[in-house]
């Protein structure tokens, strides 16, 4: 991670947002802020929702990705509002940037104190999406050509549409980039999964800034509490969600470590196991739904040695006769469709002994980190490069050479 | 298939002509926006559609609460028949969980037409469509106040006849309680989340009559949508945690298959004596787990030692001792069990310092723990092993009574012999327990904390 840090990439990136956070603040505090009423109101919405926000950095998913939904479609009604209450508004491009800003940092005060702040990732993200799209509306509004070219009409709500969904594909785009500066996972899955996840949180943010900013040019600032309720009922689910995920994902690792503790396989093995698996699925560009079930059945792949009368020597299933290793992959799934997960963690453990001919691309991954893992421990001090090259000679039935190739580049970076 | 009894097929018909009933007049009710009722009405068909449309499968939503800002929009912006008729479609098309499907439809078709009609009126008499300002201005705060006072109505209505249905397909008897409850308890459930569906329901209204139309007005469904689907994961994930929480507990099972069933026993005598003590509810859901769990580091001990009759000798007592320990370190990333691992550490403690793994005295031993011991002790002796057959609960109960104070402590054995006083004690094992009962209101669930619901 240190290498991240001095990521060209991200040090342009903070320096713009923060540059224009700063240059915003001080241009709006030097000329004075117009409509007070309504920078205030939107300000308080904002910091409100940052306030609200959920989690710690290290949850996954769409919860990491917009952790803060009411205060992001709050900053977008702003960046997009025309008219309050049926009378025009005058803000411009950089208050909306210096009041966002304010909010957001304002909101993010009392998660600071408590060690659980937003990321910088997600400060010049909030900063640059506002400003985008800020620019391409409040110019054209406030000059008037807006009105004359679609009207106060349905066409405006089709235009608001279409400027948010150029926001969120620039927001996609921008958080693919930023993930990929600090981690160097490959470009193309990071994006896939970032355009994936505006079907979901991306599009409700989207879809509720527009509203937010239609309903406060109808009804004026009383839109605001009326249209947050049901956004918090939102917020409230994804944070269930992300509250029951983190749980779950704590149960399946307990129960991984059943088998540690029954003394089936070495301490730690299940976890270096999953941790490898997940790192060359990324390596390899599979998808996150896909990198969950990778990570499940990774955990849980020697499950099966439960239903062993006698453990087998230092839990190591690389070395057993084929015939044996596949008896207990197929004990693991049978006791892996019980524990509720989607079936196809199930598949991928009862697959996980099959020739990689044979296999699903997750079983292969799990085939070659499970068989890297007991192969160096058991192989001493040269034990990597023994495992690696153990690996390599069993690319014609075993394990499947490009899943192996991705492991050593893998493990060269120092997973 | 059960047939349905009479009393519920005469309530269901009755139902089903008072919804035409409020439907019929719209055909003479002049000043109908017809584009406006089609509108609403495809589009309250569509949505209930789409959770039974097979290309979606197991991604489609289940619950229609998702849908009911469409209902009350419709009631807002549309004559009370017209409003009732909007519903009728959706309703018709809608999921059906359980057979038989047709009296279902039906019923649901009279229950949301004469809920919608109802909510309509009552934002009539309000005056709330003048309120939302077509050709004007909307009357901000006010216009609040008939949205209130119809997604109340729609509550009412839908809650009273829920509980005339379970009351007529209930037994003989108690017809009278089972309808208050039930509409009682549907009542106070659904009434918040419908308020809430009340306000998204009324921005909409807001929207369609503003000059920026029907189109704006669709915007607010798609975070609606979006909370839903994401509270059908929430469930979704939280019954698949449930259910390794019971691989994990049947794993002990298998190895240890004298014992079947007496973790979830534990976890319910557990259950009773916190009840008993007037723990709050996360702490009762958190100490079941704890019973349930309490065991489960015997998976770290070899299946021949527990499976082993007669006499152990010392070392093979000593390892079984060690399960606790086991246990603690196998759940100690599972944050939600909180103080429950204690439990699982410690529930071999005696007061007196006698018990393992630490020998704590007294208080040192966390309360928790001291409730596992007294279940652990009671199920254990109640229960039918190899060696001997189950002692009667009263025998059980004197012996906890006569180690209480050396083993036990006595506030929790008191609590165990008055719980079971009040409630009894029927030992069902419910490892195979099935899909809670679908609510009409799935979304009351929204107002319910759960253990899982409330970790950090």
């Amino acid at each position: 991670m240190t290498r991240a840090h001095g990521s060209p990439v991200i040090v342009v990136a903070a320096g713009a947002a923060g540059a224009l956070a700063v240059y915003a603040l001080g241009h709006t505090l030097w000329y004075g802020v117009t409509e007070r009423g309504i920078a205030l109101a939107f300000g308080i919405l904002i910091a409100v929702g940052e306030l609200a926000r959920w989690g710690g950095r290290r949850v996954s998913g769409a919860v990491a990705r917009e952790p803060a939904p009411l205060g992001a479609a709050g900053a977008l009604a702003y960046a997009l509002l025309g008219e309050s209450g049926g009378r025009p508004t005058h803000h411009g491009v950089l208050q909306i940037i210096a009041v966002v800003s304010a909010a957001t940092l304002a909101g993010a005060v009392p998660h600071v104190a408590t060690g659980g702040g937003p990321s910088p990732d997600h400060l010049i993200r909030r900063v640059l999406t506002v400003g985008f799209a800020a620019v391409c509306f409040q110019p054209l509004y406030n000059s008037g050509e807006l009105q004359d070219l679609v009207g106060l009409g349905p066409l405006y709500a089709v235009w608001l549409a279409v400027v948010l969904a150029l926001t969120a594909l620039c927001d996609a785009v921008l958080s693919a980039v930023l993930i990929r500066a600090r981690t160097h996972w490959p470009y193309g899955p990071l994006l896939r999964d970032e355009l994936r996840a505006l079907v979901g949180i991306g599009s409700a943010v989207g879809a509720t800034g527009a509203v937010m900013a239609l309903a406060v040019a109808v009804v004026g600032l009383w839109a605001l509490p009326v249209f947050s309720a049901p956004l918090l009922l939102t917020q409230l689910a994804f944070r269930r969600y992300a509250a029951v995920r983190t749980t779950y994902r704590q149960t399946i690792t307990s129960l991984a470590r059943a088998t540690e503790i029954a003394g089936y396989t070495p301490a730690g093995h299940a976890r270096r196991v999953a941790v490898l698996s997940c790192a060359v699925g990324r390596d390899l560009g599979l998808s996150e739904a896909d990198l969950t079930v990778l990570e499940y059945a990774a955990l849980m792949h020697d499950i099966g040695q439960l239903s062993l009368v006698d453990p087998i020597p230092a839990g190591a299933t690389a070395l057993l006769p084929s015939a044996e290793q596949r008896r207990i992959a197929l004990l693991g799934g049978a006791v892996v469709r019980q524990t509720g997960v989607p079936s196809d963690v199930a598949v991928v453990v009862e697959r996980q002994a099959d020739p990689y001919r044979d296999q699903p691309l997750t079983a292969r991954i799990i085939r070659t980190a499970n068989a890297y893992d007991e192969l160096s421990r058991l192989s001493g001090p040269s034990g990597v490069l023994t495992a690696l090259e153990r690996l390599r000679l069993g690319t014609g039935h075993d394990y499947h050479p490009q899943v192996v190739e991705s492991l050593s580049r893998v493990v060269g970076q120092g997973v | 298939m059960r047939p349905i009894p009479v009393p519920a097929r005469l309530l269901i018909a009755v139902v089903a002509l008072a919804g035409a009933a409020c439907v019929l007049p719209v055909v003479a009710t002049p000043g109908i926006r017809w584009g406006a009722v089609a509108l609403l009405a495809a589009l309250y068909a569509m949505c209930e559609w789409v959770t039974r449309c097979p290309f979606l499968g197991e991604r489609a939503p289940r619950s229609m609460g998702a849908f009911f800002p469409v209902l009350l929009a419709a009631i807002f912006l549309l004559p009370a028949a017209a409003a009732a008729l909007a519903a009728v479609p959706g309703a018709l098309l809608g999921r059906v969980e359980q057979r038989p499907v047709a009296p279902r439809r039906i019923w649901r078709g009279g229950q949301l037409a004469l809920a919608c009609w109802a909510a309509g009126q009552a934002h009539q008499l309000l005056g709330g469509r003048a309120s939302l300002g077509a050709g004007g201005a909307p009357d901000f705060p006010y216009a609040l106040l008939p949205a209130a006072a119809a997604a109340a109505a729609f509550c009412l209505v839908m809650a009273v006849l829920d509980g005339l249905i379970l009351a007529a397909v209930g037994g003989q008897g108690r017809r009278l309680t089972a309808l208050v409850r039930g509409a009682g308890a549907g009542f106070a459930g659904s009434l918040a989340p419908t308020l809430v569906h009340g306000l998204a329901g009324l921005m909409m209204a807001v929207l369609w009559v503003s000059p920026y139309g029907p189109f704006a007005a669709l915007l607010v469904l798609l975070p609606m949508y979006i909370s839903y689907w994401v509270f059908e994961q929430y469930h979704r994930e939280r019954s698949a945690h449930q259910a390794t929480i019971r691989a994990l507990v049947q794993a002990v099972d298998i190895k240890d298959e004298y014992t079947r069933g007496h973790s979830e026993r534990v976890g319910k005598a557990s259950v009773l004596i916190a009840r008993e003590l007037g723990m709050p509810d996360d702490r009762v859901e958190v100490l079941r787990f704890a019973g349930i769990l309490h065991d489960v580091g015997k998976l770290g001990v070899p299946t021949r030692l527990l499976r082993k009759d007669g006499p152990l000798t010392p070392e093979e007592r000593r390892i079984i001792e060690l399960h606790p320990e086991y246990g603690h370190e196998m759940v100690r990333g599972i944050g939600f069990l909180g103080e429950a691992r204690t439990a699982i550490l410690h529930h071999h403690e005696r007061l007196d310092g006698s018990g393992y793994p630490y020998g704590l005295v007294g208080r040192q031993i966390p309360e928790f723990a001291r409730v596992v011991a007294v279940a652990d002790a009671f199920d254990a002796m109640t229960s039918t092993r190899s060696y001997r057959r189950a002692r009667p609960v009263s025998e059980a109960l004197a012996e906890l009574k006569r180690c209480a104070g050396k083993q036990f402590d006595p506030q929790m054995v008191r609590a165990l012999v008055r719980a079971l006083d009040r409630h009894g004690w029927h030992p069902t094992v419910t490892s195979d327990e099935t899909a809670p009962v679908q609510l009409p209101f799935q979304e009351q669930q929204l107002s319910r904390e759960t253990a899982t619901g409330t970790a950090p």
